[in-house]
């Protein structure tokens, strides 16, 4: 039982097989990759493994702390960034092959010509919070 | 009476239902619910028998929910009166749900979802938010589990080893939210020692007993670890490594071992050791052979490392842990350690900072960068 989470990205990625900007496919097209997506997390949740899917704006701003009593400098967005996360799913799985496979059918979400994107994927396990109880060493 | 006490009569009701031919997923439901009403109602009005009580709500709801679901679909109905019990069962009902939600047709977490609400009656929203998933999703793991299990025969014996696999689950899942999974795999597991005489059992439980007498003393109020050696023994739990010790001592007289008696014996080792020094790490090391002849597994021979570097030296440490495949989980974090008890400062901080790279949770990380800058800025940096 671990968490993982699929990463998609805007930016960042190598370049898809089916590599066609979304604006240039057709409606019917842009339909049925919603519809791969939302019967995907749908399929997830009935498997019992569907912990959280969003969508990100493309766009949005840096922002730091500029010291006591000021503001926080916001900045951005820049253009020059190399990785923009455009969504993820969070899934809790029984092993890392299962996360692996999952990400696997994700990426074949039908794009143009309602053929599979075959996007790249990022696949992270999530750290938890504490060892289990019996098996680490430094305690 | 409180919930800890009406959930242990779940298993018990819920083996009556099955014993009285209900299917096995209609059957749970309906005790769920009787739960929840026992929990609304016992405060004020505890009924003389908890049991029967029990029983006779869950029956009544079985029996509507079944009636309802038949009446949609024009099936005939059920009779109404409590059936005679049937023939004495050749295995107990208790032991029968800890099998059936165990079943090696379940994966690991199914088996421990349906194992936590079958048998330890927690709600689907307790388990939930022990596991940190959406309680929707739990709600499908739980009906897929009983999807799985509903064919399975409920009278027929199973291994013992698979449910002793899911409580050590759930017990190393430790602690988290509002619901003590270590305290409740603790529970179910001495449940299920009086429900069956096995030595495994019965080292399960000791090593469950032994390791959370320790709770107390594992973390800095902070919440980072701290490790074995630095532990306020004083605040360790006396009374539950007592019983540990005792549990684990009958078991081992029995000569069959298994590896959970091995794993509490090194956990009572370490509990009888009035201070680190005083460790009886040849003793370890002799109990972690033993271990590996029974597991064969790379992590029982990673702890092996350690216990030999105590035993004899970092060297000798070193000289087990080349052996190994240093792709192993913690491989660097021991290698650091020995290096560093080897008076390698420069390899050790190197190695530890290697190590919280690759450590799989944020308390072990934090405790292992801690270590690298321990180290850095003990060299004046």
């Amino acid at each position: 039982m671990a968490k993982y989470l699929l990463l998609k990205h805007y930016r960042g990625a190598p370049a898809a097989v089916n590599d066609v900007p979304m604006d240039q496919w057709t409606p019917e097209e842009i339909s049925a990759h919603v519809q791969y997506m939302n019967d995907f997390a749908a399929r997830l949740e009935k498997s019992g493994e569907f912990v959280d899917g969003q969508a990100l704006a493309p766009e949005g701003s840096w922002v730091r702390y500029d010291g006591e009593g000021r503001p926080p400098v916001t900045d951005g967005p820049f253009a020059e960034t190399k990785d923009l996360i455009a969504g993820w799913m969070v899934i809790d799985v029984d092993s890392h092959e299962r996360a692996v496979e999952l990400a696997g059918e994700l990426s074949a979400a039908p794009g143009a010509g309602g053929k599979p994107i075959h996007e790249w994927l990022e696949v992270r396990p999530f750290l938890a919070a504490k060892p289990s109880i019996t098996e680490c060493t430094f305690k | 009476m409180n919930e800890a006490l009406i959930r242990s009569l779940t298993p018990g009701v819920l083996g009556v239902l099955v014993r009285r031919g209900a299917d096995f997923a209609a059957a749970e439901d309906a005790v769920q619910d009787a739960l929840i009403e026992a929990v609304r109602v016992w405060p004020a009005d505890q009924p003389r028998d908890p049991k029967g009580w029990l029983v006779t709500v869950a029956w009544r709801r079985f029996l509507d929910a079944t009636r309802a679901d038949a009446a949609r679909r024009r099936r005939e109905d059920l009779v109404d009166e409590e059936p005679a019990p049937g023939p004495a069962p050749a295995v107990d009902d208790t032991l029968q749900l800890y099998f059936l939600c165990a079943h090696p047709s379940l994966t690991p977490s199914s088996a421990v979802a349906l194992t936590l609400r079958a048998v330890g009656g927690l709600t689907t929203r307790q388990i939930a938010q022990a596991y940190l998933v959406p309680e929707a999703t739990m709600a499908q793991r739980i009906s897929r589990a009983k999807r799985t299990v509903s064919g399975v025969q409920f009278d027929r014996p199973g291994d013992v080893a698979t449910v002793l696999r899911v409580l050590y689950l759930v017990f190393n899942e430790g602690y988290s939210g509002d619901v003590d999974l270590a305290a409740e795999a603790i529970r179910l597991t001495r449940q299920l020692a009086a429900t069956i005489d096995h030595p495994e059992v019965a080292g399960l439980l000791a090593l469950m007993l032994l390791h959370d007498a320790r709770r107390a003393t594992r973390t800095a109020p902070d919440g980072s670890l701290v490790p074995l050696a630095e532990q306020d023994r004083s605040r360790w739990d006396t009374a539950s490594i007592a019983e540990g010790v005792e549990i684990l001592q009958a078991a081992l007289a029995r000569d069959r071992l298994g590896e959970f008696q091995a794993q509490a014996a090194i956990a009572a080792l370490h509990a009888d050791a009035p201070t680190a020094e005083e460790t009886d790490w040849v003793q370890i090391v002799e109990w972690y052979d033993e271990l590996a002849r029974l597991t064969d597994s790379p992590v029982v021979r990673l702890n092996r490392a350690v216990a030999v570097g105590e035993a004899d030296g970092p060297r000798a440490g070193l000289a087990a842990l080349a052996a190994l495949n240093d792709s192993l989980p913690r491989h660097s974090a021991v290698a650091a350690y020995l290096h560093e008890r080897d008076g390698d400062l420069t390899t050790a901080a190197q190695l530890y900072a290697e190590a919280a790279q690759k450590a799989p949770n944020l308390a072990e990380r934090d405790y292992l960068t801690r270590q690298a800058a321990r180290l850095n800025t003990g060299r004046g940096r």
